[in-house]
């Protein structure tokens, strides 16, 4: 394999974590416009997504897509009961005590999770197939196409849902003034229950499609959602455009790294990048632009 | 229509409004007068659910609303203009006003064509913000974002709408079209007004009646002539306003 060949390889298997580091973000950018706060237990609903989903199909032998359905639904219900149980109970506490909150949230549910499904490492089989196809002389997996399309289609479908839709618009109306949301009657404290509802979904879904590539085990959501953060940060904690070219961003920067000096500093470089930009851009690379507005 | 009943706010420890009692029959225009830091704008909060009294009672149209959440009250209809207009900067001035109809969207299922019904309306009212409807409502001057905040409280077609310092920060003519469009809010479209004003001689002028708020207490109260006729009132609030209007 020529160097050219094994770039564009890279690009490709870059650009596929990118895809899922930006869908872990957006989790991120939902609750942290809504709340303030920065859910530290994003990663916990990615690895809740894929595990259900090898439990639903392994142990109940579910077909794939009531098996989806179900993993999905479940995370999402899971973000419900956190919210209600953990977030919504304190009153008038401070960003800080809610952060540490998901902090322990998080511990919370990996540990459950270890209970339930032990501390084994477990396969998903790929959505169609693994043979991979040759573009350009790289090869691709199917399930890599799959990444792409998901991705593509919940950025699409947040788009609509944010600028169109009128409960969409309220949401971003909270986040820009909650006082002023509740004086025309929007619900705030619901709008913040469907946060944790739509980025759990949105994690569960990113935590599905990757689990066929990289197996998925109790513990994946510590690192998952640690990339998606600074996915979050790179992009100015946008739930747009900012988080997705962050997200892609630093899965290109990784796998190019980990190409070529060396694959055992992969997680180095995201967290050398987070600290880059948290010391000398913490309003994020593209997150000027946004604040203008204001 | 709005009766409230010895109500004590706080702050914390600290205590904003003290038994204060005031009503307000449909139809009128009240207007709560009073210096900064008198408690003007946490009687409003305190109607709107945004502070609720920790006592008392406010009733309007024989419900008791005093323990319901913000937005409930608005369901009840009861709008707010906040001190400041508040609007929504990012977001465009149509999506402003639609969602100042959010609960008739959610709740009260009004349907489309009623919120576009009222948000001709609103155009009516105010001609330019049909003009920049799509633009962006922090890129708006300050009147017209008061314009705006109003609108968008009219959205909800409320029963009772509270504004708080509407005129604050604006040239004089602008201020001036505030008040007409107030005026017209109050007689065309039969809604019933609490206004709390820095500029005390345009609100009595205005208004039906007025109360005069200080340190939390209502002191004084009475129907607007005879508080623009009452000395205390002239000497405490009226004369900033005689000598800006012999300058002007």
């Amino acid at each position: 394999m020529d160097s050219s060949r094994q770039l564009f390889q890279y690009i490709l298997s870059g650009l596929s974590n990118g895809a899922i580091y930006a869908l872990i973000g957006f989790g991120f950018a939902i609750i942290y416009n809504s709340t303030g706060i920065i859910n530290f237990a994003q990663g916990e609903f990615v690895m809740l997504g894929g595990m259900l989903t090898v439990f639903f199909l392994t142990v109940l032998h579910l077909p794939l897509i009531p098996a989806i359905v179900l993993a999905i639904l479940i995370s999402t219900i899971v973000g419900i009961s956190f919210e209600r149980l953990a977030i919504r109970p304190l009153k008038n506490a401070k960003p800080l005590s809610l952060i540490i909150i998901t902090i322990g949230a998080s511990i919370f549910i990996r540990g459950a999770a270890m209970l339930i499904w032990g501390k084994d490492t477990h396969a998903m089989p790929a959505f169609s197939g693994n043979d991979p196809l040759y573009l350009a002389g790289a090869t691709i997996l199917p399930q890599h196409l799959w990444i792409f399309a998901v991705t593509i289609l919940i950025i699409i479908a947040s788009r609509i849902f944010f600028n169109y839709s009128i409960i969409g618009k309220a949401m971003r109306a909270c986040s820009y003034n909650s006082q002023a949301a509740s004086l025309v009657g929007i619900n705030v404290k619901n709008m913040v229950l469907l946060s944790f509802a739509i980025s759990s979904a949105i994690g569960s879904m990113a935590g599905i499609i990757i689990a066929p590539l990289t197996m998925t085990s109790y513990d994946v959501g510590i690192m998952l959602g640690l990339k998606g953060f600074c996915a979050v940060i790179i992009g100015g904690m946008s739930s747009g455009l900012g988080t997705v070219l962050g997200g892609l961003l630093l899965g290109l920067l990784e796998s190019l790294g980990a190409g070529f000096i060396s694959a055992s500093y992969k997680d180095a470089i995201a967290f050398i990048i987070l600290l880059l930009i948290l010391f000398v851009r913490p309003e994020g690379l593209f997150g000027k632009k946004e604040s203008e507005r204001f | 229509m709005l009766k409230i009943k010895n109500i004590n706010t706080y702050y914390g420890q600290a205590q904003a409004l003290k038994n204060v009692s005031l009503h307000l029959a449909e139809g009128e225009i009240v207007t709560l007068i009073g210096a900064n830091g008198a408690g003007k704008t946490t009687l409003l909060n305190s109607l709107s659910g945004m502070v609720p009294p920790r006592s008392g009672q406010i009733i309007f149209n024989n419900v008791p609303i005093n323990n319901l959440a913000a937005h409930r009250i608005v369901q009840m209809g009861i709008s707010q203009v906040p001190e400041g207009r508040q609007v929504f900067k990012p977001l465009s001035v149509e999506d402003n006003l639609e969602l100042g109809a959010y609960l008739h969207y959610k709740i009260l299922g009004g349907g489309k064509a009623e919120v576009k019904k009222t948000s001709e309306m609103v155009y009516a009212l105010f001609p330019i913000l049909r003009e920049r409807r799509k633009q962006l409502a922090g890129t708006l001057s300050g009147g017209e974002q008061q314009m705006l905040a109003i609108g968008r409280a009219f959205m909800a077609r409320p029963k009772l709408i509270l504004l708080d310092e509407p005129s604050m920060g604006l040239a004089p003519m602008v201020a001036q079209e505030i008040f007409r469009v107030i005026e017209n809010l109050s007689r065309e479209k039969k809604t019933t007004i609490l206004l709390v004003e820095q500029n005390a001689r345009a609100a009595l002028k205005m208004a039906n009646r007025g109360y005069v708020l200080e340190n939390g207490r209502l002191i004084l109260e009475g129907t607007a002539a005879d508080l623009l006729e009452n000395k205390d009132v002239q000497r405490a609030y009226l004369g900033k306003d005689k000598k800006e209007i012999w300058e002007r």
